[in-house]
């Protein structure tokens, strides 16, 4: 099988560097407004600070791939005497949590990484370095590499998944004969 | 659209149920800004000064600043705001933690409370949905805990609970309002809530809060982060620790004691104790403190690390800011910081204020070893000095036997329990416990802070003005080196003049002309930093802060569109301070209310006192009795207030 390079970016988290103050999401959810920093509203973000505050955890998760069902696990660990719950630190926007998902829509959130942007904001303005930005290389099978999807691929699939495909075929054209 | 403000305040009458969604004039923002302006402006409008404390008519009002929900980094303030049961003035407590921002999310600038609640209820905001919710099974519920529940109840780790514990259930006058890592806590306001039966607010929203022009905003916003950055890398030199860097005296974070614990004051505001930070204490407290600090935290959006996870032993976890680490141990004459620990947790869950509530417990142990307070009053309260505090705020919080009367704070309760009590009221300005300080010879600016603020409180009244002169000319040369903050530059020859001692020292220097124009600029950072929301830790009360006077205003234009210059914000600092002069001038506060402890300082001067008093009254356009003019209230748009307080016969026609 032919090995081929691939730059993977990724956010380091340090959960106990977090001071909890939320940054991340506020920048986050400023960057992506349209036109960028005209509005912001945490709900939006794709990074969320999951506050278990009396248990001392307040852990940055920045989202990944969209899931189109629940998944089976719900169990808790102990780790350094702190109960985390898994569903804490997982990344997917899935159908039970409103987690990585906008409010307005349900349509679920990936991060970007803030394409185009030297690192992604939340690096940037994580003044107390709770978050490290990261490239690196590694080697993966070529059958392995997929394209990332795009925003609007993962909005149309999961509304696919939602309401089926022929609902969202529907929908479209009827949208498109409005003109 | 409406930009940094919501645009619309939601208005919950008790005694009905009714909830109203009602849109607010965008005027009131040029007029007023936001948080306390226009917070002050609707306690005018609408609280008649015949209103008491307790009276249904009493508005309580939980407010966002302008720039809540914003990127701009701490401005996370929730002011609330009422006619306080303790000074009968219109009392402003403010709370960090993360409340304003949700519930400028949620798509409300201000809560507006009126008349009471027949049950005890907890109102839930969440965006367009809000409900007032039966706390019948809440009372009794600690302020954390109570925070917890209904968090649970709601299945929302993301809602933000503002509540009262057992204290503001039972309307003691020190009674705060809890909130994450943060409280309300002066002048009563969780008094005020459980008067009207209010456990708790719970608030969550996921709107959006726009701003006018982004490009110009992180343009600001870039320039705040750079000096954060800078300020972290380059600490302030030749002042204390405490002060050297940004945020607010970060006492979860620095170990070192010395200077709070030998310059304060200690039991009833009494003792210095010179010789107290020993390198045995040093050792003792720093390990206590990172044995019990679990996790030092923020506030919303804002980098420094003011509040702490605390985690003591087998006391329930709490978060505990700032400075209730030493007030209980300090009043208590303990010398144990876990002390400290263990009664804060406790007075935490009671929700009561740390500055105010300590002094009091003081106030009885010297009542009864001075015989006034007996062991009939003591029955049942172990003698020694850490249980002795325990028992006693059980009983204030409790309002059990002499807690009812001590639950009305030192003013109050000295008065009812007579018998020389009075004379043990030693620390009070308005009927409010002050910082126990007492120090040598007056200071003027000082002496002007605590007698004359609306705040009533002089921890956050000062901050941008060195607490005392430089010894050499090369240290005052490095301050006035590099400090941009400044209103005007006349400023840093004052601190260049400014002497240890001799002619240009304290009392006399800085001269009641300087003073005013000193003790003015700081007042107006204050108003400015109220209005919007910002902490002043890291604007009015730090020493050369990120914020300014000569950046808010670019700030504030791009996040709200408004058009507004270095004069226009300082108009509307003015205007709003001069309407809540106006308004505890109408609740009956006159020159004569305006003195400090008569022995806050060892020596006075009665003679420069009064002018001090004179010349600023003059400087802020006010009368000899301390009510603004009709000249100075027409010139700030506020010839309404002033027909009133003609009207009224607090202004007499034509003689200012």
């Amino acid at each position: 099988m032919a090995k081929i390079k691939k730059k993977v970016r990724t956010i380091t988290v340090n959960a106990d560097k977090c001071n909890g103050c939320r940054t991340c999401e506020i920048m986050c959810s400023a960057f992506h407004a349209v036109p960028p920093y005209s509005s912001n509203n945490p709900a939006r973000s794709r990074i969320q600070v999951i506050t278990n505050r009396l248990e001392d955890i307040w852990m940055p998760v920045f989202a990944g791939e969209y899931t189109e069902s629940e998944c089976m696990g719900r169990n808790k660990y102990i780790i350094d005497g702190k109960e985390y719950n898994e569903c804490d630190s997982c990344r997917a926007a899935c159908p039970s949590r409103d987690l990585f998902k906008e409010p307005d829509s349900g349509l679920p959130l990936k991060c970007d990484m803030c394409d185009g942007e030297e690192q992604p904001v939340c690096v940037k303005w994580c003044l107390v370095d709770a978050l490290v930005y990261e490239e690196r290389e590694v080697e993966v099978d070529e059958k392995d590499v997929k394209e990332t999807m795009t925003e609007m691929e993962v909005g149309l699939e999961s509304l696919v998944s939602k309401h089926g495909f022929q609902k969202v075929m529907d929908t479209v054209a009827r949208l498109s004969k409005k003109g | 659209m409406r930009y940094a403000e919501a645009g619309y305040y939601l208005e919950v009458d008790l005694a009905t149920g009714n909830i109203e969604r009602v849109a607010t004039d965008p005027k009131l923002m040029e007029l007023h800004l936001g948080g306390l302006g226009t917070s002050v402006k609707v306690h005018w409008d609408r609280v008649p000064p015949e209103t008491k404390a307790f009276d249904p008519e009493n508005l309580l009002v939980f407010s966002t600043g302008l720039l809540n929900g914003t990127p701009v980094f701490s401005a996370n303030r929730t002011v609330v705001s009422f006619i306080s049961p303790q000074s009968g003035t219109l009392a402003y407590p403010m709370m960090g933690g993360f409340f304003a921002a949700e519930l400028k999310y949620s798509g409300y600038d201000k809560i507006i409370f009126k008349n009471k609640s027949p049950d005890w209820v907890y109102l839930y905001v969440s965006n367009n949905k809000v409900e007032l919710r039966d706390a019948s099974h809440l009372q009794g519920r600690g302020a954390v805990e109570t925070q917890e529940l209904i968090r649970k109840e709601l299945n929302d780790p993301k809602a933000q609970v503002a509540a009262i514990g057992l204290a503001g259930e039972n309307r003691v006058f020190t009674a705060s309002i809890e909130q994450s890592r943060s409280s309300a806590s002066r002048l009563g306001g969780g008094a005020i809530m459980g008067d009207k039966k209010i456990k708790a607010v719970a608030v969550r929203g996921t709107g959006d809060v726009f701003l006018a022009h982004p490009e110009a905003f992180m343009r600001e916003m870039q320039g705040v982060t750079d000096y954060i950055k800078y300020r972290w890398e380059n600490p302030i030199k030749d002042v204390m620790t405490i002060l050297s860097g940004i945020g607010s005296p970060q006492e979860m974070l620095h170990t070192d004691e010395k200077w709070h614990t030998e310059n304060f004051a200690w039991g009833n505001a009494r003792t210095r104790r010179r010789d107290f930070w020993t390198e045995e204490i040093d050792e003792s407290w720093s390990k206590s403190q990172h044995g019990a600090v679990k996790r030092l935290i923020s506030c919303y959006n804002c980098p420094t690390h003011c509040g702490a996870l605390i985690s003591h032993k087998d006391t329930p976890r709490y978060m505990a800011k700032c400075f209730g680490k030493l007030t209980y141990a300090m009043a208590a004459y303990v010398d144990d910081l876990d002390f400290s620990w263990k009664i804060l947790q406790r007075a935490t869950e009671y929700g009561v204020d740390s500055f105010s509530t300590p002094q009091i417990l003081a106030f009885a142990v010297e009542l009864y070893e001075a015989g006034i307070l007996t062991d009939k009053d003591f029955k049942g309260c172990p003698s020694d000095k850490e249980g002795r505090f325990f028992w006693l705020l059980d009983r204030v919080a409790r309002r059990e036997g002499i807690g009812d009367i001590l639950a009305d704070g030192v003013y109050f309760a000295a008065r009812k329990i007579g018998n020389g009590a009075e004379a043990f009221d030693h620390n009070t300005i308005k009927k409010h416990e002050q910082l126990p300080i007492k120090l040598g010879t007056l200071d003027p600016l000082y002496f002007l802070m605590y007698s004359t603020n609306e705040k009533i409180s002089i921890t956050q009244m000062e901050g941008q003005w060195p607490q005392s002169a430089f010894p050499t000319m090369e240290q005052r040369q490095e301050f006035v080196r590099d400090w941009p903050q400044i209103p005007d530059e006349k400023f840093k020859q004052i601190v260049l003049d400014w002497e240890l001692r001799g002619e240009k020292s304290i009392p006399y220097f800085p001269t009641p002309d300087m003073c005013s124009e000193i003790v003015d600029w700081m007042e107006m950072m204050h108003n400015i930093d109220d209005a919007v929301g910002m902490c002043c830790g890291m604007s009015s009360f730090c020493l050369k802060p990120p914020y300014h006077i000569h950046n808010y205003p670019k700030i504030i234009s791009a996040a709200t569109g408004m058009d507004l210059d270095e004069a226009g914000l300082k108009q509307i600092a003015n205007r709003s301070r001069n309407l809540h002069r106006a308004y505890n001038n109408r609740l009956g506060i006159r020159r004569v209310d305006e003195k400090p402890p008569e022995d806050h300082w060892k020596k006075r001067f009665p003679e420069l006192e009064e002018e001090l008093l004179s010349t600023y009254y003059t400087y802020k356009g006010w009368n000899n009795d301390g009510i603004p003019t009709r000249e100075k209230l027409e010139e700030l748009d506020l010839g309404y207030v002033a027909d009133d307080l003609e009207k009224r016969g607090i202004l007499k026609n034509g003689q200012n």
